[in-house]
């Protein structure tokens, strides 16, 4: 059997850094979908307190140690950072390879996601725990508040390299509209 | 316009996809009257004033909405889970 190299779908892009804002592959490792039955929030909050979680809230995401539970739909959650332990009343399946995580940070990530996202994303609006389903242009991506200039935006791995795009040319383009004032 | 999805909160209307009237959650049984199915398939209101149609929210949470709003001053008095709403 041939050794098979495990590679994420920006392997290669090396951060950047323009208009105060940083972008970087974020490492989140395993993401695993969490799709509650009905009926089995029971089954599943205890199975969730084994880890120190429990089922979060629309828009919010809960995070103990490196380990997430990420809000991304009715009854529905990523739990990422963590092999998952047995749970019990959802759909549980393993969704790493389907995804691709950015981070975006920095005084000017708020300007950069303003260009991209129809949403208020300033941080006074979208404080540190919340989460949106947005879509990124015309991407489909979940985006996280996870630090006090700290957002990681998730997209379908085939979109990783659309969406890096995307964020540098608006991190160019707040550059060279800054560069024209001074 | 704003639809305020009941789960994401207040978004564009561009994130949504419209889809039609309401009376798509009403499907007659496998055996109903011809004339059931013809109104479930074919007939409409064109109401001016409050009508009730589904939505999806696409760029959002991918849930259907029921939406209650006025044809006549754009007004939208209600937007519902499909999905929680009582059978
Ligand atoms: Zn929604």
């Amino acid at each position: 059997m041939p050794e098979l190299i495990a590679k994420s779908a920006l392997e290669g892009f090396s951060a950047q850094h323009l208009a105060g804002a940083t972008l970087a592959e974020a490492e989140v490792g395993p993401i695993t979908s969490v799709a509650v039955y009905p009926d089995g929030a029971k089954a599943l909050a205890k199975g969730l307190k084994s880890i120190g979680l429990t089922f979060p809230a629309p828009n919010a995401f809960i995070e103990k140690k490196g380990t997430r539970i990420v809000w991304n739909g009715r009854d529905q959650a990523f739990l990422t950072g963590v092999v998952p332990p047995t749970l019990e009343g959802a759909a549980v399946s393993d969704q790493t390879d389907g995804w691709a995580v950015l981070a975006l940070g920095g005084p000017g990530a708020v300007d950069v996601l303003a260009r991209l996202v129809p949403l208020d994303l300033r941080l006074s609006a979208f404080p540190v725990g919340r989460v949106v389903r947005a879509p990124v242009n015309h991407m489909n991506a979940v985006i996280l508040r996870t630090g006090d200039y700290a957002f990681e935006v998730m997209v379908f791995r085939s979109m990783a390299r659309t969406a890096w795009h995307e964020f540098e040319a608006a991190m160019q383009a707040l550059a060279a509209r800054a560069a024209m004032k001074s | 316009m704003r639809l305020k999805c009941p789960l994401c909160g207040e978004r564009d209307r561009r994130e949504f996809h419209y889809y039609g009237a309401e009376d798509y959650l009403h499907r007659p049984e496998v055996d109903a009257e011809p004339a059931a199915w013809d109104n479930y398939l074919h007939l409409r209101d064109n109401p001016a004033g409050m009508t009730r149609d589904l939505w999806y929210h696409e760029a959002g949470c991918a849930q259907w909405l029921l939406v209650t709003r006025n044809t006549v001053t754009h007004e939208i008095s209600a937007v519902e889970l499909v999905a929680e709403r009582a059978k």
